[in-house]
């Protein structure tokens, strides 16, 4: 399947990855010999068949209804790159 | 090679610290010696605890002089580094993390520590588990014990590479599409995968969540299945977390391999795998069958789609797993970020290697609209197809047999150029995750001096098929006991 820069750069703008350009072509090349890889799938025999997302179908367990208060701010602010008065700081996106 | 002296397995350790022949100050000093002298060669730590592991095997060998007892009180052994491990960085061979220190501890941990393991340190390899050579570490490459030009396998190659070079008696690590099944054969070890829930993922970095699977790395089936026994079981917050019934460990060790019935799956056996690998394969079936095992054939056709499956599936999960390193909570922040789309997108560009943006960019592209139905669905659906047809297998047969992988370790570099030969390395071993089988590698021979693995998987919740088949193998062959020569001390 082909793939081009274009296609690389919109993936990586979802993805929230900056490919520098001169990677974007190796990327390309990349991401095609994959898709061709996924095009077998084409052939599998599963009409009918539900998609399995975990092994077994588990179900969803549901925890108790009930209210746990865990102070857990120091611990998650000690390993942020930069926090302030309880808030975790990034740069400006509106002036 | 060499055989091992008995004190360098688990079992061999607790008889010697039991008898007083030994404290866990000497098991674990050495342990830290042998590391530190091994690791300008092997490169199988990230993180080495020297000081602190000596403070918890005083308190280990002042726990046993006091009586108290527990399955691992006193062992030395190492954790793979995508276990949280509170106050101890965990990094997961990523840039990423090269700082992280957690807050919190991964159950594994919690339990391996309250059994009285003495943890020396965090295991390399590949960067957020996503590779099959160990070449993937922020930290460099790990390399096999046996031959140092030579990959451990990975993901869970440091974890390897620590036992075959009879460092730690055990190391954990984790498979989410054959991380500890085929380092292990690589190297030369017994790798065991248990069934997807047995344990616990809590703390465990994710990669693919529905995928992932702790285990463990150990010279012998029997250390494996005692280290199973302490690491498995409910854990509530866990949400995949079973509570399926224990592991009967010493009666699966006591069984017989008379009568147990093999399948041999026709596909594990087809191109592309090694002339050297095959014939010891075969001889290790030939042996099961002098034991009194049948053998049979069995066919498996829809494993032809296991590695697309998977490389759909993995991808998409760990696109959206690792949506969480944005730069701003924790882990690594790019300096003199423009605005915040320009913080997530060279925070993440800077800290993840080249093989994770890849994954990342494929399962991106699986997920995205208009592709949805025609790779992750449909992958989804192959997934159940493949499920089914493990579990019609394991009406006739009680486990499956073949190559773990289908050539010995290769070159470092060999196969950096070529990513999808690297992921066609999986055929044998990622269609168990898929359908979230238990699934076993243990030493059954040489190719060219080089290790090979032998793969046993067995039904959902059937670990204990996988212990009496592997301990019975290493009851009556010994190349379990062979280890590299160089690093013998």
């Amino acid at each position: 399947m082909s793939v081009d820069t274009p296609d690389v750069r919109s993936i990586a703008e979802l993805a929230r990855l900056a490919i520098p350009a001169g990677q974007e072509a190796a990327h390309a090349r990349e991401l095609a010999a994959v898709l061709d890889l996924f095009a077998a799938l084409a052939a599998a025999p599963v009409d009918g068949l539900a998609p399995l997302s975990h092994p077994g179908d588990p179900a969803l367990r549901l925890r108790a209804d009930v209210p746990v208060i865990r102070d857990e701010r120091a611990a998650f602010e000690a390993i942020a790159p930069t926090v302030s008065g309880g808030y975790y700081l990034v740069p400006k996106v509106i002036e | 090679m060499s055989a091992p002296e008995t004190s360098e397995t688990l079992v061999g350790q607790l008889a010697a610290l039991n008898r007083r022949e030994t404290s866990s100050v000497e098991l674990t000093e050495r342990a830290l010696a042998r590391a530190r002298s091994a690791q300008p060669v092997l490169n199988a730590l990230i993180t080495s605890l020297d000081a602190q592991a000596v403070i918890d095997a005083e308190a280990a060998d002042r726990a046993r002089a006091s009586g108290q007892s527990g399955a691992l009180v006193g062992i030395p052994y190492a954790h793979k580094d995508l276990f949280c491990t509170e106050g101890v960085r965990t990094s997961c061979a990523s840039k990423m993390l090269e700082n992280f220190v957690p807050p919190y501890s991964a159950t594994v941990h919690e339990k391996t520590r309250a059994a009285g393991g003495v943890l020396i340190g965090k295991a390399n390899m590949d960067e957020f588990a996503m590779g099959s050579s160990n070449e993937h570490s922020h930290f460099g490459p790990v390399r096999n014990p046996w031959d140092s030009s030579r990959v451990p396998g990975g993901s869970s190659g440091g974890s390897a590479a620590l036992v075959a070079a009879r460092i730690v008696p055990f190391a954990t690590g984790t498979d989410t599409g054959g991380s500890l099944r085929q380092p292990a054969a690589l190297c030369g070890v017994s790798g065991f995968k248990p069934t997807y829930g047995r344990v616990s993922r809590r703390g465990m970095i994710a990669y693919a969540s529905s995928l992932d699977q702790a285990g463990v790395i150990a010279t012998t089936v029997e250390d494996c299945a005692r280290v199973l026994a302490v690491i498995s079981g409910f854990d509530e917050r866990d949400a995949t977390s079973s509570n399926a019934p224990a592991i009967d460990v010493a009666g699966a060790l006591a069984r017989p391999l008379k009568g147990l019935r093999i399948g041999r799956p026709k596909q594990w056996f087809g191109a592309g795998i090694e002339d050297g690998v095959g014939a010891a394969v075969e001889a290790a079936l030939a042996e099961y069958s002098r034991q009194g095992a049948s053998i049979v054939e069995v066919d498996l056709p829809a494993s032809a789609y296991s590695i697309p499956a998977y490389y759909v599936i993995a991808p998409a999960e760990a696109s959206s797993n690792l949506a969480r390193f944005d730069g701003v909570r924790y882990g690594h922040r790019c300096e003199n970020p423009r605005d915040l789309n320009d913080l997530y997108k060279r925070s993440r560009a800077e800290g993840f290697g080249h093989e994770v943006q890849r994954r990342i960019l494929i399962g991106t592209y699986a997920l995205s609209a208009g592709y949805y139905d025609a790779y992750y669905r449909r992958a989804q659906q192959v997934r159940r197809l493949i499920a089914d047809e493990f579990a019609a297998a394991f009406a006739q047969v009680d486990v499956l047999a073949g190559p773990t992988s289908p050539t010995t370790a290769f070159r470092l570099g060999e196969k950096l150029d070529d990513p999808l030969a690297l992921y066609l390395a999986d055929v044998n071993t990622v269609g168990v995750n898929l359908a979230g089988l238990p699934g076993l590698s243990v030493p059954c021979g040489f190719s060219a001096s080089l290790p090979v693995g032998l793969q046993l998987v067995a039904g959902t919740w059937r670990e204990d098929l996988l212990i009496s088949a592997g301990h019975g193998y290493q009851q009556v062959t010994d190349w379990h006991q062979a280890c590299p020569p160089e690093l013998v001390s």
